[in-house]
């Protein structure tokens, strides 16, 4: 494992590493034993054939490594392997320490169906925790449904979904909008809006949702235009005279990838002022500020469930074990944390259920409980989202956010929002 | 849409747009001129420029860095180090992408496509493997963000007036070198008929090396000066790549005003059609335009006198 992090780099161990590792292996000696003794027989817990044996079970990671999304899927590979490594070092699941298979999705949506196949069929994965765009996990949909797998999808994603065989531990539309609409109204005073975003499913379903809430449920507030780009679009400046002229209070922006950075270079470089204009994001999270560049958005808000700084004992502990697997220097975004949320969800749920088969998993998943997660407490909904808090953060220069915000309750996940369609 | 506003704003938002207009103009020209040059010459498409482009923008991102850490004393003016060692990198490796690859393909044009496609692939792996997969982001100087306040309500992206005095410079040298140097002539005259210039001695697969160097060298240029305006990660050079063909597909292959003209027109149209529609429309119309005019004429906007 100490190797496996070090990929592409050097893989000599430090003087330092060596004694972790030499800590861990005196501690392994005494642990396992413990776990093993506990742990109920093969046959018990895996009915199915999974690729479970008596000191082993198997799960894949699916993520795109090459190819345009390796940018954005990066962390949460990152994430997953960090919290298999801490189950394993714990001692495992049902006394079975776990093992990943990583596939490369290649930010190819058909290359994913075929991975996901692979861990399905050929390597019999108890688990999968992987895909990043809707794109590719509409790929991966029906391959999971038919060779009955179980995913754990860490993105906030625009919602119209539910599967026996996923679990989305990351935020559906409404639970990253509205709270953060009415945030901005309520402490603002924001009456008018522009709607920005790039041209495809997640930002035009969220905008839709974003319009309806603003103009039947915000009391006098209106949207003064709605814009879409095409991906990977470089130029913003007709849309930044528009606003100009047209003067919202709140610029509501989902515009993604390389597209953000023109975006926000371009806004800062046309001399519109963030402390004096709210803009409000739900696509900007620690991540793309790296490659925005915190002097060019500080002072924008973001809408998120998550955020590095938060100020937690569990994010403290998260945050540090992150930094110690993969350099002090590596941002950690709301995605990335959700995707740490699907390794350890997976545990509770087979420990809760008492077994890997997928069934039970999927039958076990409402109602487990995981108050050890960095974004602090969250439960597996009925329909197989999270309930978990809405946070409002501003964007700070060294590219982390100040959390101004956040809901009093958790916010009940609602994948299909009547009234929003 | 424009009921509640004076004259005076409209007019502001008018100059503002036609300012926009030109910033995009020159974004164009940056771009496509290095692959107009090596299409014109050799008739190779270099489906791998945008790649040279973010080569040049991560040497500026390693420019950056240097300077902050080794001689902070002169940061404000990395930038202009950056664009140097930007266009010598991608020059250089464009050569060396020549004498390695293109040359043996010149006899199968429709092979180097196939080439330079695959060549972008592995410089978009290589650049991942090596800065990560991540976006970097690369610092500007204070002196070049913001902008200047010309009246109250007028306001200039000082890094678009980088941008477009940029443009007007390489253009200026592309100009100088084609038409009034030595190698200029050589260039026009392989374009005109390979076969006589070789035999009247011009050597032309060297001229042809040059040709590709200085291409790719512009191409370094540009994406450099383009981390003012965009991101820079590994695929990034796929956002230009689409843009850049119409270009200089729309110009005509062999003209460097060709190429001007067609990002004239171009961005004129895109940037009016933005501020009255939404950008997508925008995009599908200007798309519609070019694509109508292309229909009237096939070769493009200017084409040379060519005898094969």
């Amino acid at each position: 494992m100490s190797s496996e992090k070090r990929s592409g780099n050097i893989l000599i161990p430090t003087r330092r590493e060596l004694l972790v590792g030499a800590a861990a292996l005196s501690a392994s000696a005494t642990l396992p034993r413990l776990a093993s003794a506990d742990a109920p027989s093969t046959a018990a817990v895996n009915t199915t054939g999974l690729a479970v044996t008596d000191s082993e079970v198997t799960v894949g990671i699916l993520h795109s490594v090459t190819g345009t999304m390796a940018i954005s899927e990066t962390g949460s590979v990152e994430a997953e392997k960090l919290a298999i490594d801490q189950i394993n070092a714990e001692g495992g699941v049902l006394g079975r320490k776990i093992k990943f298979i990583q596939e490369d999705g290649a930010s190819d949506w058909p290359t994913f169906a075929e991975k996901a196949k692979k861990l399905l069929v050929q390597d019999k994965c108890a688990a999968v925790f992987g895909c990043w765009t809707s794109a590719s996990r509409k790929a991966v949909l029906p391959v999971f449904e038919q060779y009955n797998g179980m995913l754990y999808y860490p993105t906030f994603y625009e919602g119209l979904e539910q599967s026996k065989n996923v679990i989305y531990t990351g935020q559906e539309a409404t639970q990253q909008i509205l709270a953060g609409l009415d945030w901005v109204t309520r402490t603002q005073g924001s009456k008018t809006f522009y709607l920005l975003g790039s041209d495809y499913i997640w930002p035009r379903t969220s905008n839709k949702i974003a319009r309806k809430h603003i103009e039947n449920h915000l009391e006098g507030c209106k949207v003064l235009g709605e814009e879409y780009f095409p991906l990977g679009n470089t130029q913003f400046n007709s849309v930044i005279n528009k606003i100009k002229l047209t003067k919202p209070d709140v610029i509501y922006a989902i515009i993604v990838g390389g597209s953000n950075v023109a975006f926000y270079k371009q806004l800062k470089a046309a001399g519109i002022d963030m402390s004096k204009q709210v803009l409000l994001t739900i696509s900007v999270t620690e991540d793309e500020i790296d490659g925005i560049g915190g002097e060019n958005i500080a002072g924008a808000y973001a809408c998120m469930k998550y955020f590095q700084s938060l100020d937690n004992p569990n994010n403290k502990a998260f945050v540090e074990a992150f930094h110690k697997m993969w350099g002090p220097k590596t941002v950690i975004g709301d995605v990335t944390q959700a995707a740490y949320l699907g390794p350890n969800l997976w545990r509770l749920t087979a420990e809760k259920a008492g077994s890997f088969d997928i069934d039970k998993i999927a039958a076990a998943s409402p109602g487990v409980e995981f108050k050890g997660a960095p974004e602090g407490y969250v439960r597996i909904h009925e329909n197989h989202h999270l309930w978990s808090k809405t946070r409002v953060g501003r964007a700070r220069l060294d590219g982390q956010f100040d959390v101004v915000y956040e809901t009093k309750d958790l916010v009940e996940p609602n994948p299909f929002p009547k009234g929003y369609q | 849409m424009f009921g509640d506003y004076s004259f005076g704003d409209l007019m502001s938002i008018l100059a503002m747009q036609g300012f926009a207009g030109l910033i995009l103009f020159s974004v164009f020209v940056l771009m496509a001129l290095g692959l107009a040059i090596i299409f014109g010459q050799m008739g190779v498409i270099n489906m791998a420029h945008g790649e040279f482009m973010i080569l040049g923008a991560y040497m500026t991102f390693l420019t950056s860095h240097i300077f902050q850490t080794y001689i902070p004393v002169f940061y404000s003016g990395y930038f202009f180090v950056a664009m140097a060692v930007a266009f010598i990198v991608s020059g250089a490796a464009g050569l060396a992408t020549e004498w390695l690859l293109i040359r043996h393909l010149y006899a199968r044009p429709l092979d180097t496509l196939l080439a330079t496609w695959g060549l972008s692939l592995i410089m978009q792996q290589a650049f991942r493997s090596i800065f990560g997969a991540r976006e970097v982001g690369v610092e500007l100087p204070d002196w070049m963000m913001g902008s200047l306040q010309v009246t109250d309500t007028i306001e200039v992206q000082i890094n678009g007036l980088f941008v477009m005095g940029l443009t007007l410079i390489i253009t200026g040298i592309v100009a100088v070198l084609m038409y009034r140097s030595r190698w200029g002539l050589q260039v026009r005259a392989v374009v005109s008929n390979r076969i006589m210039s070789g035999a009247v001695g011009i050597d032309t697969r060297r001229v042809d090396r040059l040709t590709f160097g200085l291409g790719c060298g512009i191409a370094g240029i540009a994406g450099s000066a383009f981390t003012m305006i965009g991101s820079t990660s590994p695929s990034a050079g796929q956002l230009y790549i689409v843009d850049t063909f119409l270009v200089v597909v729309f110009g005509g292959a062999q003209s460097l005003l060709g190429t001007v003209a067609s990002a004239l027109t171009i961005s004129q149209s895109q940037s009016a059609l933005e501020f009255f529609l939404t950008g997508s429309m925008a995009k599908v119309l200007t798309l519609l335009i070019v694509i109508g005019l292309l229909m009237l004429r096939p070769q493009g906007l200017f084409v040379l006198k060519v005898r094969r």
